[in-house]
């Protein structure tokens, strides 16, 4: 992303730093990410350390597949008063592959989006008649892992046009809006600086290829919501709930910035 | 490393409800086709009590205060791990700006750039969803920012 090089020209300010960006910023584009770069859009695969990468790559090694571990195993478990599993409906858990590329999407029936985690609770309560998961529990964390891995390496094709037009410019005002103490948006720092460091953390583009992801700050897996609501909290603004509307929409963007990078779930990050 | 701004740009002075009022604001210039008021410094203190350059250190590099070190290198506490590189490295601004200019860019960088990434230091109002904990308060205090300006000003080339 160049914006920030020529937002500097354009500014006419300090010289020698805008050429310090330049050169590191052209150096890291000379690189092939393979699959993890997509035209000027790159996973925070590409910008994780070597030894965070080599984790993620390995999936022995990898934290995250213990959540997708918990998530096939509660696929064939039968629980609500349907007496019935994910398996009842959906046979085989290749049966989810591609599902995942194409969420938050808009649905109908509720006349609003609905992100992955929904879409799984909808199935237990309507379906199974057994009780939601709550966000960020290991049973919701594991069956979304799991569900999204089936589409490990396919491009993320989000809609944005039609009925989920609406939701998309909300999202995007979302995105570019100042918000808490710090007064920040979330362009800030991922549209103008990913490959900068911001103290100890490189930041990145922010891409939600790789959700629900292993942190290692957070020593287990984390929804992209949980992430949004870190990300709010550290320039001093209130975040809002998981699974509000403002992360829905504000997920439809995000996601859609990320347009064609692989899923990466369970990605590993710091 | 730094060098001053050389175009007066910018700045048809938004919000800074704390900040505006204070500042000097030249007659408007035009840069390009634009039509602007250049605001480059703040020349009035804003505390009676001098700024104290010991104090002000602690507050660049305090995380929960300045945390300047979070976008800016500095050669002076390379002592200090993880230097940012969001903004540019701040050797030597003592002797690039007056403390007046240096005043205004830490009050309100964005009287010099709306798009600026750095947040103002001492602004309360016109903030959007600010967590109760902070609400209605800036992020450094009158003084604070005083003693910043004094360890700011030390730093020469
Ligand atoms: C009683 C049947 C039933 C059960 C049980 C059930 N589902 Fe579904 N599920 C459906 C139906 C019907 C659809 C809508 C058609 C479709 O898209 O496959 C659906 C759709 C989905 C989708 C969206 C597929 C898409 O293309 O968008 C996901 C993801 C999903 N289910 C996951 C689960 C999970 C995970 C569980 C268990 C926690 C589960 N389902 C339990 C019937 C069920
Ligand atoms: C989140 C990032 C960020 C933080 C925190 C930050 N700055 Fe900045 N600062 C910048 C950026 C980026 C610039 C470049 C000009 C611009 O964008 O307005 C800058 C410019 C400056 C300049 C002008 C430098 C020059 O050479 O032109 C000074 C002085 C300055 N900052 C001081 C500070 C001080 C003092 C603190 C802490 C109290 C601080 N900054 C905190 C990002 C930051």
């Amino acid at each position: 992303m160049g914006s920030t090089i020529s937002r500097y020209a354009l500014f006419g300010l300090a010289l020698a730093m805008t050429a310090g960006v330049a050169a590191n910023a052209v150096a890291d584009e000379k690189k092939n990410w393979g699959a993890y770069q997509v035209e000027d859009r790159r996973s925070g695969y590409t910008y994780a350390a070597p030894e965070t990468q080599a984790m993620q790559d390995d999936n022995f090694q990898n934290p995250g597949m213990l959540w997708a571990e918990i998530g096939e195993e509660l696929w064939n478990k039968v629980d609500g008063k349907a007496g019935k599993s994910c398996a009842s409906c959906h046979n085989d858990p290749e049966s989810m592959k591609g599902v995942a590329v194409s969420y938050p999407k808009y649905v109908a029936e509720k006349k609003n989006l609905e992100n992955l985690e929904q879409r799984i609770n909808r199935c237990r309560t309507d379906n199974m008649k057994a009780k939601e998961w709550k966000y960020e529990s290991k049973e919701l964390l594991g069956m979304t892992v799991f569900v999204r891995h089936q589409s490990l390496g396919m491009p993320v094709n989000v809609k944005v046009d039609g009925e989920a037009a609406p939701y998309f410019e909300k999202g995007k005002a979302f995105y570019n809006e100042r918000r808490g103490q710090l007064d920040m948006a979330c362009k800030h720092c991922h549209e103008d600086f990913p490959g900068m460091r911001l103290r100890a953390n490189v930041l990145s583009e922010g891409q939600g290829n790789g959700f629900p992801v292993y942190r290692l700050k957070w020593n287990g897996v984390g929804s992209l919501h949980r992430r949004f609501r870190g990300c709010n909290k550290q320039v001093r603004s209130t975040p809002y709930g998981y699974g509000s509307d403002e992360y829905l929409a504000l997920e439809l963007y995000v996601m859609w910035r990320g347009r064609g990078l692989p899923v990466e779930t369970p990605a590993v990050r710091n | 490393m730094s060098k001053k701004y050389t175009t007066p740009f910018v700045a048809a002075v938004a919000g800074g409800a704390v900040l505006a009022l204070a500042a000097v604001c030249a007659q408007p210039v035009s840069a390009g086709t634009v039509e602007v008021a250049a605001m480059t410094e703040m020349k009035d203190p804003l505390t009676k009590q001098p700024g104290d350059a010991a104090k002000g250190k602690g507050i660049f590099s305090n995380r929960k205060l300045g945390n300047c070190l979070a976008c800016h290198a500095l050669e002076a506490m390379k002592e200090q791990p993880f230097h940012g590189e969001v903004g540019p490295p701040l050797d030597g601004v003592g002797s690039n700006y007056s403390v007046a200019e240096l005043r205004l860019r830490v009050v309100d960088p964005k009287a010099l750039n709306p798009d600026t990434i750095m947040p103002a230091f001492y602004r309360a109002e016109g903030l959007n969803r600010v967590l109760k904990k902070f609400d209605g308060k800036s992020i450094l205090d009158a003084q604070q920012v005083e003693d910043l300006l004094a360890y700011l000003a030390t730093l020469k080339e």
